[in-house]
């Protein structure tokens, strides 16, 4: 209970702070729209060398994963500002939960990263998308996962630098690779084997395969199954190191 | 309120072969009785602010023990966050949000309800001259605001023991002087616990019952500040002989009342036609070395006598002026810190301990 109350007062006050100042919230969004209205009209030609039959249902999880990751990664750069200002150590030096500190954190990212997967699925359906309602819940609670993962990553990532010109290109170091690797654009299987091999390691591309999977309703598929299990393990793996980092030095 | 004991931290600078250990706090004693208002004074870089966030939870010492409001600050860590304040260095409202929101949040992270918050920080901007400022934002705010804005915040739940880390850094006189009522009133109307550091010499001397000197990371003394200035520095007698010929024997006189030369006091010092010593005290002093001076027939152009400075006690008590301590600090710091160092005098003209942090 008192874990709740803490996380929320520190969420309220997130939140608060994103509305105040809306525009990366909205950069944030504007960047998916705008593929999804720019470029997803590209794939409608080459739907069938895709192996998909509808041009958005096949691409609208890829924007999804893609708002879970590269959206998620940059919740770190805030808290950077806020310890700058000392705010976090204003608020370690409180009773609070040090875990309840993150978990306040990662509720407005989550929030905020649902507000924006409900109007990219909206639009998509807008657009001619053909997903059934489970598989698109399943979907966005994948991206949640994903999100979730990578927002308590970012925000143990700007603990531990302290620097936005430090985290910046670690961050841009790891969301090249993962961007081309993990079939967000285009399908990884239409790539040579090589490629096919080296993003098997990646596990946002299996995650984006579940996705893709629960948007075609093929809940036997195996890639369901597997990117599930990635998307709940890398998201248990991000908030031990979130939660450790929140509490190192400071229990 | 306060008990340390043999309170140790230590950081790593370098890599490789350049790594080396380096003692930011070495084996510190503190006691800080309750109702006490205690000056945390040394250089930057001397271990202060180190010390306060170990005493305050925010670092785990390397070793040594330290109970504070009763509790031990490793063991009990959330009961010790529960009984004090904490104003840092940088504040911890955010510059962007609202000054009451940021209360607020902060004094219900303290398990405290949302009327009670709200009362207690109106209260509080009352008390802090902060009223019609509830919904301002911080950077807005000028900079004494922002600290009084600060202090607020770590007096939301009501702790009886309230640390402030350099509260008046970068304010300018007016503002300075107006915190330093706040501070003082801390104790006469709340009968708050007040452990403060600072590298303003006349700060400590203004606002604590009690200054404790840290430099290196060792405490070179604690005491009150008359009495640090009484048995460790001593007046200065300044005299000026009329005739150069009489100054040998001017010197003799003043020696056989002066403090003898020990760490950091140099006897008498001979400077031209100018004879200059330490004695404990001058009041005391000065009628018989004046009639002692005059049975020789030593006729002085003038006398004068300069209380202590507690930049007179750290000379006295490291053997380095503050300058030397600056120095110092440059030297063995470098690299081994990233904060940068403090100017001699503040934007205010206000005397500071200098060096890096």
């Amino acid at each position: 209970m008192r874990f709740l109350r803490e996380s929320f007062v520190v969420f309220r006050r997130q939140l608060r702070m994103n509305l105040r100042n809306p525009a990366w919230v909205i950069i944030g969004m504007m960047q998916p729209v705008l593929y999804l209205l720019l470029f997803g009209p590209l794939l409608k030609p080459l739907v069938q060398q895709l192996g998909a039959t509808n041009a958005y249902t096949f691409f609208v999880p890829g924007m999804l994963a893609q708002l879970g990751i590269f959206g998620a990664f940059f919740a770190g750069f805030s808290l950077i500002g806020e310890w700058r200002e000392g705010v976090i150590e204003a608020e370690r030096v409180t009773p609070a939960n040090r875990t309840a500190l993150l978990a306040g954190r990662l509720w407005r990212d989550l929030i905020q990263l649902l507000v924006q997967a409900l109007i990219l699925v909206g639009l998509g359906y807008a657009m001619g998308m053909d997903a059934p309602l489970r598989g698109v819940v399943l979907g966005i609670l994948l991206t949640l996962a994903i999100g979730g993962a990578c927002a308590a990553s970012s925000n143990a990532l700007a603990l531990t630098t302290k620097s936005e010109d430090v985290m910046a290109p670690i961050v841009n170091m790891v969301m090249m690779p993962v961007l081309l690797l993990s079939g967000i654009l285009l399908p990884m299987t239409i790539g040579p084997s090589w490629l096919i091999r080296v993003s098997d390691f990646v596990p946002f591309r299996h995650i984006v395969d579940a996705i893709r999977a629960a948007f075609r309703d093929d809940f036997s598929s195996s890639s369901l199954l597997a990117g599930s299990l990635w998307a709940v393990s890398l998201l248990a793996l991000s908030l031990w190191w979130g939660t450790s980092t929140f509490r190192k030095e400071n229990p | 309120m306060i008990e340390a004991r043999r309170l140790v931290q230590t950081f790593h600078a370098g890599r490789g072969k350049a790594r080396r250990e380096i003692r930011a706090v070495d084996e510190v004693d503190l006691d800080v009785a309750e109702g006490e208002v205690v000056g945390f004074l040394g250089p930057n870089g001397a271990g202060k602010t180190t010390t306060l966030r170990m005493l305050t939870t925010l670092l785990r010492p390397t070793s040594g023990t330290a109970r504070v409001a009763g509790y031990d600050v490793v063991a009990d860590s959330v009961e010790v966050r529960r009984r004090i304040g904490y104003v840092s260095q940088v504040g911890g409202a955010f510059s962007a949000a609202r000054a009451g929101d940021e209360v607020m949040d902060h004094g219900m992270l303290y398990g405290r309800s949302r009327r009670e918050v709200k009362a207690r920080g109106k209260e509080l901007f009352e008390q802090f001259q902060l009223d019609g400022l509830w919904d301002r934002m911080p950077k807005t705010m000028s900079g004494g605001q922002k600290r009084r804005l600060d202090i607020v915040m770590g007096l939301i739940h009501d702790p009886t023991l309230v640390f402030l880390d350099e509260p008046t850094t970068g304010l300018d006189p007016q503002a300075r002087a107006n915190l330093w009522q706040h501070i003082a009133e801390l104790r006469t109307n709340r009968g708050a616990t007040v452990f403060l550091t600072t590298h303003y010499l006349d700060e400590a001397d203004a606002l604590s019952d009690r200054i404790v000197i840290i430099d290196q990371g060792r405490i070179v003394a604690s005491d009150t500040a008359d009495n640090l200035k009484n048995e460790v520095a001593g007046d200065l007698i300044d005299l000026e002989v009329a005739d150069v010929v009489h100054v040998p024997i001017a010197a003799e006189t003043l020696r056989a009342v002066a403090e003898p030369p020990s760490h950091g006091i140099r006897g008498v010092e001979v400077d031209g036609t100018h004879v200059r010593a330490r004695v404990r005290r001058a009041g005391r002093v000065v009628p018989g070395l004046l009639r002692n001076l005059d049975h020789d027939g030593i006729v002085l152009d003038a006398i004068e006598v300069h209380r202590p400075t507690l930049d007179d006690v750290f000379l006295t008590l490291t053997g380095r002026s503050l300058r030397d301590a600056e120095a110092g600090h440059r030297t063995s710091a470098d690299g081994a810190s990233g904060a940068g160092d403090a100017a001699d005098h503040d934007s205010s003209g206000t005397p500071v301990l200098t060096g890096a942090e």
